[in-house]
């Protein structure tokens, strides 16, 4: 119990991991792949943001006098997430309209019928 | 079968995290570059919010290679949708009265709060990928709510995002000459925990919001026209 107390971030971002590697696996739609992508993006955000986390810290803004540096969560994961997440979003977009062209070309999206594409 | 194979390979991945994950604390202090950047980041760049300070100042050069990555990704999907002759636009029901004052109504505010989001970026919680993500949801909204469903001039959002691009750039350049390296904070710092203070982080910035902002409306516009 105390071990699920301590470290459920983790668990939670692992477990969107590994959901998002089973979908990428398993499934034959391609939308339903870049779903699990979109999933395995957000779980390694959450992760990296998780890593950073000190006990009951503040977020890294000294907005105020009586904030202390050394009570402040780490500020280099937010900010490499900060652009992870906007880079995510384009990703996502890329992937789509490559999704749009394969769905004009082959007039299908399941994986095992569209030719040179199967596993 | 497939299912099997890619259960097993997971249930082997989740092994190897569960056993790598116990040398790892949670909420403890892990990096020492994070006492550095505390103790020392509103004397060097001056802005109160030290991620800010870190994505522009101390990082600046990888979030020029960020910005880049995300160009790339723009115009690779303009390049994919392209087609010669542009597909008919099928004549659209106009959206009733409601939706129409709404969504004239709300635009201007959403504008209004991106701006906001991103000029106080060295201050507050917020900044230019917030602020810029923010602008692109209300293109999104007129393009799905009012008056323009068959989407912008795509030219427009192409050239503000190159311009703004430009700017970082030259920006960066000008702190070659006059502070010795690339994105130098040449200007003043001014007093912390005002607007115009923190030297070059704001218009960086503001800049990032203007590219961030174009680049994604500019993305939603694309997927619109080519229906």
């Amino acid at each position: 119990m105390e071990f699920i107390e301590n470290y459920l971030y983790y668990i939670a971002s692992f477990g969107l991991i590994l959901i998002g590697l089973y979908i990428m696996l398993v499934k034959k739609n391609l939308i339903k792949m870049i779903i699990g992508l979109s999933i395995i993006d957000t779980g390694v955000n959450i992760l990296l943001i998780s890593m950073g986390y000190l006990k009951e810290g503040t977020a890294p803004i000294f907005s105020h006098k009586d904030l202390l540096p050394s009570r402040m969560v780490d500020p280099v994961p937010q900010a490499l997430v900060l652009t992870a997440i906007v880079i995510g979003v384009a990703i996502l977009a890329l992937a789509l309209t490559l999704t749009i062209v394969l769905y004009r070309h082959y007039g299908t999206l399941n994986v095992r019928k569209i030719r040179d594409l199967k596993w | 079968m497939r299912k099997i194979i890619s259960f097993i390979l997971i249930a082997i991945i989740a092994a190897g995290i569960f056993f790598s994950l116990q040398e790892i604390p949670f909420g403890a202090a892990k990096s020492r570059v994070r006492e550095y950047y505390l103790d020392n980041g509103i004397e060097q760049t001056g802005a109160t919010n030290i991620v800010t300070s870190v994505v522009v100042s101390y990082r600046g050069f990888d979030t020029l290679g960020e910005v880049t990555v995300l160009f790339l990704a723009t115009i690779g999907l303009s390049a994919i949708l392209y087609r010669e002759k542009e597909r008919k636009i099928k004549k659209r029901r106009k959206s009733s009265l409601i939706l129409y004052t709404g969504c004239k109504f709300l635009f201007p505010l959403i504008l209004l709060f991106g701006a906001y989001i991103f000029i106080h970026g060295h201050l507050t919680p917020g900044g230019g990928f917030q602020g810029g993500a923010i602008i692109a949801s209300g293109f999104l909204l007129t393009m799905l709510g009012c008056w323009r469903w068959e989407g912008f001039n795509r030219n427009r959002f192409k050239i503000t995002e190159s311009i703004s691009g430009l700017v970082f750039v030259v920006v960066g350049l000008l702190g070659l000459l006059y502070g010795g390296y690339f994105l130098s904070n040449y200007l003043p710092k001014g007093v912390p925990n005002e607007l115009f203070s923190a030297g070059i982080i704001p218009i960086i910035y503001v800049v990032i919001g203007f590219k961030v902002g174009s680049e994604i409306a500019g993305i939603i516009n694309d997927m619109v026209r080519s229906g």
